[in-house]
């Protein structure tokens, strides 16, 4: 799985019930929680240990960010998971389209020169 | 507990089959079984069955309530344990549990559903929760036999759904798994240090809590196979990935070696090895008694729910009030 695909999830959160293929920005339509009682989604990003990227970990509601930064580390960080919080509301990311992920990401398929193991090299420089 | 959910509702009508389907539809199907067969794993927003998406919200908003109203029996003995030590590790095992309903609860909202409607459903009764909560804790010694049994049942039941085919799902259990361990094992050995160290009482009470938990953990599996109908679909889709009975054995197996090194004894007369089978046979469940319970009639269902409604109509204010200040602190800072 994907770190960025991870992250992803935020922005599904409040897929309709019934998300046929819809474009990235389908949450403001469907976002329940102005005007409803609900706090609001948040999703949360953990830095496991310095000199590593914070990674998606899970989602929480919360009133607001200081709430959801400390409600992060009561969910999330029980067992010293973590050296390093982001919050993020969920509405506030945009991902892109599965529906769209051959057109999207299959032309990079053909483009092996992008990687050093196309180039067969003489063996006595091949470290290179 | 997870499988629980499956059996508890009744069937679903038809598995989604309406009589007519676009093309597209066809297509997104094919792809979805294919992907399934290949172990692949679904993620929120691709395409799937109206009726796995429904089996899904159903089985993980149950697998939260679990974890949620699992918390009370134990709540119920924080203030009451023996020593600040056990305390300690108590608060520590009820706040994971709640952890763990949070990491469900958020797995279910991925599929379309608000946190409002999964707790509305469970404070109006109409979602379940696992059997296994709705049996009293007596007595100090019921805490580390729920760790032990209870949490033992819970971690067979839970290890594989870490495979399941809905990834959101998978990576939930996948936490609660790691965590989970500590619960057996801190169970373990608080029995363990009473019938090791302990009065004849002391032991006699751990005996006690056994002899009542037992059965009521065999339930937790769910109804033989022969009798859970939702299981072959479960198993198709990838979400169920072990069958009821089969777990139930591993469990029996693995817990009656355990028994012996604690020096109690599991209350059934005819548990015995049968070379054969390469199994320990166990007697005949109650099932009577397991859908007395799921229907609402079980020692403390109503007590259960109760104290859930009210927490959660007592906390409102809180809820508010927190709404309130974010709002004002918005207000304050646009004004700025």
């Amino acid at each position: 799985m994907s770190h960025e695909q991870e992250s992803k999830e935020g922005a599904e959160r409040r897929a309709a019930p019934k998300p046929a293929p819809v474009p990235s920005g389908d949450r403001a339509a469907t976002s329940s929680t102005e005007g409803s009682t609900e706090w609001p989604l948040w999703e949360v990003f953990v830095r496991s240990r310095a000199g590593l990227d914070h990674k998606h970990c899970g989602s929480l509601h919360a009133a607001d960010a200081k709430m959801a930064i400390h409600m992060a580390r009561e969910v999330y960080t029980r067992r010293q998971e973590g050296v390093s919080l982001w919050v993020v509301r969920s509405d506030q990311i945009v991902a892109s389209d599965p529906g769209d992920k051959d057109m999207y990401f299959d032309p990079m398929e053909d483009k092996v020169y992008r990687h050093p193991t196309f180039y067969e090299l003489p063996d006595s420089v091949n470290h290179m | 507990m997870y499988t629980q959910a499956m059996d508890t509702q009744g069937r679903d009508e038809g598995a989604g089959d309406k009589p007519v389907r676009s093309v597209e539809e066809m297509q997104l199907q094919q792809r979805f079984d294919a992907r399934i067969d290949d172990g692949g794993f679904i993620e929120a927003k691709d395409w799937m069955p109206d009726n796995y998406r429904k089996t899904l919200v159903r089985q993980i908003s149950q697998h939260a309530h679990s974890e949620i109203v699992g918390m009370l029996p134990e709540g119920n003995w924080i203030t009451r344990a023996p020593t600040l030590k056990r305390k300690a590790i108590l608060l520590a095992k009820v706040q994971d549990e709640g952890g763990h309903g949070l990491y469900l609860y958020a797995a279910a909202e991925t599929l379309g559903v608000s946190r409002d409607q999964l707790l509305d459903a469970l404070h109006s009764g109409k979602a379940k929760y696992s059997s296994i909560f709705n049996y009293p804790t007596l007595t100090w010694a019921d805490v580390g036999t729920i760790g032990w049994l209870v949490d033992g049942a819970a971690i067979m039941n839970q290890v594989p759904i870490c495979r399941c085919s809905y990834a959101p799902y998978a990576r939930a259990m996948i936490r609660v798994c790691r965590e989970e361990s500590f619960h057996q094992r801190q169970g373990f050995d608080s029995l363990l240090v009473m019938m090791r160290d302990g009065t004849p009482e002391q032991r006699a009470m751990v005996q006690d809590a056994v002899n009542r938990w037992w059965w009521p953990c065999l339930m937790m599996f769910g109804p033989p196979d022969d009798q859970s109908p939702n299981s072959a679909q479960g198993m198709r889709w990838g979400i169920k990935r072990v069958s009821n009975d089969t777990l139930r054995q591993k469990f029996v197996d693995a817990t009656v070696e355990q028994a012996k090194v604690l020096g109690v004894t599991l209350p059934d007369p005819d548990l015995k090895w049968n070379a054969e089978r390469g199994h320990w046979d166990f007697g005949a469940i109650d099932w009577a008694e397991f859908w007395r319970v799921v229907g609402g009639e079980g020692p403390v269902n109503r007590e259960r729910l109760a104290e859930r409604v009210q927490a959660w109509d007592d906390g409102a204010w809180v809820r508010e009030a927190a709404m309130a200040h974010a709002r004002k602190q918005r207000v304050n800072k646009e004004a700025a």
